[in-house]
């Protein structure tokens, strides 16, 4: 047990203290000691070991998303998604979930804008059958219709019990305002209109054109070693083609700077999404951007809008910031929820500390104190197989390296101050917010409609 | 919320992984937690798990919605934000500064029977948690200019849960509905006209009433042993000194006689759903010993593709878009067995209603057979070995249940007890469960546009 005994000092002390971020040890080289795995027929694999539990769990993603739907068939990844372990290879659609069920075998699918990421968690014992299943689910999905057909009337029902929900009219009608002309304007889920117009032959095609070798990236974590996986590797996803058909997805830079929509609804609160450009994820500054984002919104009980908007104030329960690094655009955005009669007030807090932070920046404590936060909390992500693997997918989708895990912590140390508040002037202007409120706020004079297909 | 209970009770279980593994005679350890007790009473489980440099560190408190004086709704969950405002000597929020400083993640939850606090941070500054959850049992200072603001952020709390969603507001009513007399009719989060007069003065003596080590469990997983935490406690809540703790008693449900129907029509809803609460027994209110087989039951009837109602309704008949059952036994009272349905888009929800009707005549008039009760115990006890590969998950177990009335040992012997279950009993319990007396149903309708 490392206790450090200037922590077990008095809490008083620790509070006034500005906490260098060189006290920190950094725990992650220990904890996750990544491995990278080739198969004997090319294929790579990130593998973190761990014996401890007789589990593996393995995650993948192919860099393919919602955003190369075809025109008017939005929603097309997501229903390929819910599809794949619906039937594949000799199983119809029944026998394939009673084999995952009598295997106890976790397999699920995701679609992102950008990504199509998939996990599969297995007990050690069924390892070679659970990877079978999930070769036949990637490889040879069946779509026959009585699947099909169920998996639309559920996309459907989710699309309708969702489509007069205030937080799901706030994101649709800003991604649409955002995104007027672009992809990315699109919900992944798709509307009920292309949902319906997607067909058994547009399955099979984005199976067929996206799922391939040179696009696909692998995570695996748990009781297997990297030459138990090596093989293992080449039978489950050696049938995959070896190039993905090119889909090309335009560079965007988000509109509707400054406009503030408001999308008429009885409830009793307003919710209220914002957002503006931020950093795609390689940008160098992209690090100065996590602290900044982190102190004005994103951390916590501790951010500046928590504290003005909730603490201070009682505008709201839920306040908060993020960066949404798309590949082809980057964003700022946050969300908060307040009563119709004092959303205008939270609005009007939320601008004053965009302007707060654009011209004064962070100061040395918060950017200090920050900095410890993103180091310490990084081990948090690592405390299951499947979060674990979620996160070797992740690094590798974004092109960050393998020796990203021993070089995060310099980049996040090296920030400095100055650049911090360079950063943060150039990065936020609450002039650029645009901003969506559903509800019926009191006292606020939109600055134009709701895009059309949107409520 | 569906899945809360299996998800709970699966956080359970080693043995099955030894019985897997080896082929030997199963040893008696499943988590293998190790626990002792304070001087003051306070008891301290840890479950070493050393995956990751880290530790999840929970406080839970014998303490939650349903032993609130009445007309005090929601002064527990209130309390839990409270606890964020500061003591004796540390100021308001300076606890949570500390956390996001040190790289830990935080936060508490308020249930019916429990209040829990918890932080997840490097193994290294446990102590430093330890001491200041030790100093919040003992030194909470609250004044109305932190007290008054965070009451509004109650209110916008339950306007966001609850009074801006229709299905949440429903799910109120019935369970105001399933429990005529019982506290667990009540939300956690209070009602709204109740929570607009509760005052520091309310929050404090709920605190001195029930907050006390002796009336607190420790649950720390990660990377530790028992062996290093102990000194550790003993010099942080081994100062908090006892007091006296009143019984746990609520009041007892009066005999049921008629079921209910609650009917909410809003023109938020544009898909209907419909669902319907049985009470239940719970793990420690169980006298005919019926939990285990509700929770086999549970997994039969299913909420996935695997189960009677999703294969029989959903894939074979198409009268509905999703159908599933589940079990609730985590509960100090009364338990709850639930069951859900959804129409296809567009269709009515009285045929979903009549085919979930007819599967639970079937069911009691044919009971459930030995294939289907032998699969379901295996999948229960092979998520049972899933379960261990999680930091958070176990020590929600260990808390959740020994402020339940349950034990250790009845954690650690949760899958032996699933695998000792027999077709009788799981038939026997549906029968003596799944009657219309004790029952509500709920509907979640489009308003009718006249």
């Amino acid at each position: 047990m490392r206790v450090q005994k200037f922590l077990a000092a008095g809490a008083i002390a620790l509070m006034t203290a500005a906490g260098g971020a060189s006290a920190q040890s950094n725990p992650v080289e220990r904890a996750i000691p990544v491995e990278r795995v080739v198969s004997p027929g090319g294929i790579e694999a990130w593998l973190v070991e761990d014996h401890g539990n007789p589990i593996i769990s393995v995650a993948l993603g192919f860099r393919a998303g919602a955003a190369s739907d075809p025109e008017g068939k939005a929603g097309l990844a997501e229903m390929v998604s819910g599809l794949l372990d619906e039937g594949a290879g000799d199983l119809e659609s029944q026998a394939f979930q009673q084999r995952l069920a009598d295997l106890a075998v976790d397999l699920g699918f995701d679609a992102g804008r950008d990504s199509f990421t998939g996990s599969m968690r297995t007990l050690t014992e069924n390892r070679d059958a659970a990877f079978d299943l999930l070769r036949l689910a990637l490889t040879e999905p069946r779509f026959d219709p009585g699947p099909v057909e169920r998996i639309r009337s559920q996309v459907l029902a989710r699309l309708a019990s969702r489509v007069n929900d205030p937080t799901e009219i706030a994101d649709r009608v800003w991604w649409r305002a955002t995104f007027p002309d672009h992809p990315y304007g699109r919900q992944p889920s798709g509307r009920p209109e292309t949902i319906g117009r997607i067909t058994t032959e547009d399955l099979h095609n984005f199976v067929d054109q996206r799922f391939a070798r040179d696009n696909l990236v692998l995570g695996v974590v748990g009781d297997i070693t990297a030459a138990e996986l090596g093989p293992l590797l080449d039978e489950t996803f050696g049938a995959l083609p070896p190039a993905a058909t090119p889909v090309s997805v335009e560079p965007v830079t988000p509109s509707a700077a400054g406009e503030l929509i408001v999308v008429d609804r009885t409830v009793p609160q307003s919710v209220v999404m914002f957002g503006q450009r931020g950093l795609q994820r390689n940008d160098p500054d992209f690090y100065a951007a996590s602290l900044v984002n982190h102190i004005l919104g994103g951390g916590g009980f501790s951010s500046r809008l928590m504290q003005e908007v909730r603490v201070k104030r009682g505008l709201a329960y839920s306040i908060g910031t993020y960066l949404y690094p798309l590949d082809h655009a980057g964003l700022l955005m946050g969300h908060v929820a307040t009563q119709n009669t004092r959303v205008g007030e939270s609005i009007d807090v939320i601008r004053a500390e965009w302007r707060r932070m654009q011209e004064e920046g962070p100061t040395a404590e918060e950017l200090a104190d920050a900095k410890t936060y993103l180091i310490g909390s990084y081990p948090l992500n690592f405390t299951s197989t499947g979060s674990t693997a979620q996160v070797l997918v992740a690094v590798q989708l974004e092109n960050l390296g393998i020796d990203y895990f021993n070089r995060r912590t310099a980049l996040i140390e090296g920030v400095t101050l100055d650049e911090a508040k360079r950063v943060a002037g150039e990065l936020l202007d609450p002039a650029n917010l645009a901003t969506i409120v559903v509800g019926a706020p009191e006292g606020l004079t939109p600055t134009r409609s709701a895009p059309d297909d949107a409520s | 919320m569906i899945r809360s209970t299996l998800a709970r009770r699966l956080c359970l279980s080693a043995l099955f992984a030894f019985t897997l593994v080896g082929a030997g005679p199963a040893p008696a350890a499943v988590f293998n937690p190790e626990t002792f007790t304070l001087d003051n009473g306070l008891q301290v489980v840890v479950v070493p798990n050393h995956r990751a440099p880290v530790v999840t560190h929970m406080v839970w408190y014998r303490v939650g919605a349903a032993d609130e004086p009445l007309g005090n709704s929601g002064i527990a969950h209130f309390l839990e934000h409270l606890m964020f405002k500061g003591t004796e000597t540390m100021p308001p929020g300076a606890f949570s500064s500390e956390v996001a400083r040190l790289g830990g993640n935080e936060n508490a939850f308020t249930a019916q029977d429990y209040t829990a606090y918890f932080q997840t941070v490097a193994a290294e500054h446990l102590e430093t948690m330890m001491r200041f959850e030790a100093d919040r049992m003992a030194n909470l200072a609250l004044t109305d200019e932190h007290v008054l603001p965070e009451r509004q952020v109650i209110l916008e709390e339950r306007r966001q849960r609850v009074e801006n969603d229709p299905g949440a507001q429903l799910s109120e009513m019935m369970r105001a509905s399933l429990f005529l007399h019982h506290p667990y009719g009540t939300p956690i989060i209070g009602w709204e006209h109740e929570m607009r007069g509760l005052t520091t003065a309310d929050a404090l003596a709920f605190y001195e009433k029930w907050y006390t080590p002796n009336n607190a469990i420790v649950v720390i997983s990660g990377d530790v042993t028992a062996e290093e935490v102990r000194p550790m406690a003993e010099r942080t809540y081994g100062q908090v000194p006892r007091r006296a703790v009143p019984e746990r008693k609520r009041v007892e449900e009066p005999a049921q006689t008629a079921p209910r129907r609650v009917v909410l029509e809003s023109a938020q809803v544009q898909q209907p759903s419909w669902s319907r609460l049985y009470l239940a027994p719970s793990y420690n209110r169980d006298p005919e010993n019926a939990a285990y087989a509700l929770e086999v039951l549970a997994e039969i009837l299913g909420d996935g593709p695997p189960g009677r109602l999703y294969r029989g309704l959903v894939v074979e008949d198409k009268v509905a878009t999703s159908a599933g059952a589940y079990y609730s036994a985590d509960a100090f009272d009364l338990g709850t067995f639930g069951f859900y349905g959804s129409p296809l888009p567009g269709a009515e929800i009285e045929p979903v209603e009549a085919a979930i009707d007819a599967a639970i005549d079937r069911l009691l008039k044919e009971g459930v057979t030995e294939a289907e009760v032998e699969a379901a115990k295996g999948r229960l006890q092979a998520g049972a070995v899933k379960a261990r590969d999680s930091l958070f998950g176990p020590a929600r177990t260990f808390g959740a249940a020994l402020t339940t009335g349950s034990t250790i040992e009845d954690v650690e012997s949760w899958p032996e007890r699933i695998g000792a279950v027999t077709v009788e009993q799981v038939n026997e319990a549906a029968r003596a469960v799944l009657t219309p007396e004790t029952s509500v149903t709920g509907l979640l309708l489009p308003k009718p546009t006249s």
